[in-house]
């Protein structure tokens, strides 16, 4: 319950954040929501020396479209995605996996930058912005690079993400009129991580899968782009034959951990189970 | 590690106070301000018996930093009741018996006041979403979701304090 000691600094601009990030070296972290870094801190698993509080922050908060894509700061919280109306309108799929993130305290102040920034296997938006082919905007000391999300999750709690680097913008394209989505989430209660998570957007013409991708949420040391499941769709009606070999192709690429939601057997069976429930889903809301 | 001065309102008072950066809200909110209402039931951020109202959010007060409250406006239990006058939600968790022991009480009080602000008319599904943040080990839950709706009832009707 009790954390360690640490220095505060609530920096006003993104610069300002990036100049203390370097000063201070790897001894410091960014403090975002705080609804991972502070129950980890709490516990003692991490004892940064000091806290760069970026809620502060206005230019790393908003949401709009401009040049064709939706720019969401990476400072938006999960309840803020949620009630968006442009996120409900041209990327529902956002909207609809915050409210199976959390609960409305933490959706309160857990943002969407952090939940991605975390690299936590569990969280869901890694999933979500690899079936989204989202973009994020990392700043530096040096300026600005971009990273696709499939790119980004190295490992558990690693991502590509440079110690001295604010992820500071999640980039999406909006969703073609009549492209399906879904998240599905196979959890222990409200509020847990999930057991197995899928995320699906695809689109279909002439009554076959003409595009598709699949984000698996905790069934591996990162999320993962199922890509061998999203060949086995592509071109294809969906019905039980397909989803058969899709949730066959995910349950290869699964490697997940056992823990207390389940063994390896039990979180591989679900992953399978829940992408055909989300590809079920997505297609009825194909047009 | 220095302290570092902190200035909020809580309860409609301003308050301007030294403390250690790592100071959680709520131990703050206990200690120094001596307002022990809100409670403490878990080290993991879910229980939400910490629960209270910053800047028009319902925020669990054991995951946010005391100094991370400057120039914000926070609201707990105590600032419920207006002149002796029990606000909605504390007339309504009574009539309907949605306590027991009361430890969980504070934080699903001031969860229900915001939720209702947010929703004024909530059906009862709504309003088991709406306060999943907040669990009791007394109530089974039934007559808290009867006391949120009495609640909503009566904010609708202006029959009681709000």
């Amino acid at each position: 319950m009790i954390p360690p000691a640490f220095d505060y600094h609530a920096p006003r601009s993104i610069g300002e954040a990036i100049a203390l990030l370097t000063e201070l070296g790897d001894d410091a972290k960014l403090l975002a929501g705080g609804h991972s870094l502070l129950p980890m801190m709490k516990l003692r698993f991490a004892q940064p020396g000091a806290l760069i509080d970026i809620n502060r922050i206005a230019e790393l908060r908003g949401i709009s479209e401009a040049g064709g894509m939706i720019r969401i700061g990476a400072m938006t919280s999960e309840s803020e995605l949620a009630a968006s109306p442009l996120l409900r309108q041209k990327l529902p799929l956002l909207p609809e996996g915050a409210l199976l993130i959390a609960d409305p305290q933490v959706r309160n102040r857990g943002t969407i930058g952090g939940d991605i920034a975390h690299g936590d296997p569990g969280n869901d938006h890694p999933a979500i912005a690899m079936a989204l082919d989202a973009t994020f905007v990392l700043q530096g000391p040096g300026g600005e690079r971009q990273v696709k999300a499939v790119d980004f999750f190295l490992g558990t709690y690693l991502t590509a993400l440079a110690d001295n680097e604010i992820l500071t913008a999640i980039l999406v394209a909006p969703f073609r009129p009549g492209t399906g989505y879904a998240y599905q989430k196979l959890k222990r209660k409200t509020g847990d991580f999930a057991t197995a998570g899928a995320a699906v957007v695809l689109r279909i013409a002439g009554g076959v899968v003409t595009e598709v991708a699949i984000g698996l949420t905790n069934v591996a040391p990162t999320a993962l782009r199922a890509a061998a499941a999203e060949a086995a769709l592509i071109g294809k009606p969906v019905n039980d034959a397909t989803l058969a070999a899709v949730a066959q192709a995910v349950r290869l690429a699964c490697d997940p951990a056992a823990d207390l939601r389940g063994d390896i057997e039990y979180k591989t069976a679900m992953a399978g189970e829940m992408v055909k429930r989300a590809i079920r889903t997505a297609a009825s809301r194909c047009s | 590690m220095s302290k570092t001065l902190v200035s909020m309102t809580i309860n409609g008072r301003p308050v301007e106070e030294a403390v250690e950066p790592r100071t959680l809200l709520v131990h703050f909110l206990r200690e120094k301000m001596h307002l022990t209402g809100a409670h403490i039931g878990c080290e993991t951020s879910h229980c939400g018996a910490c629960t209270v109202d910053i800047d028009g959010q319902s925020v669990k007060s054991c995951t946010h930093l005391a100094v991370q409250c400057e120039g914000s406006e926070v609201k707990t239990v105590e600032g419920l009741a207006n002149a002796g006058v029990l606000h909605a939600v504390q007339q309504g968790f009574y009539q309907e018996h949605g306590l027991q022991c009361g430890f969980c009480t504070p934080g699903m009080l001031m969860r229900a006041y915001r939720f209702l602000q947010d929703n004024p008319t909530p059906s009862e599904e709504e309003v088991r979403i709406g306060m999943a943040g907040n669990l009791c080990r007394c109530t089974g839950y039934q007559n808290i979701v009867k006391a949120v709706l009495h609640a909503a009832d009566a904010l609708q009707h202006n029959t009681v304090g709000a």
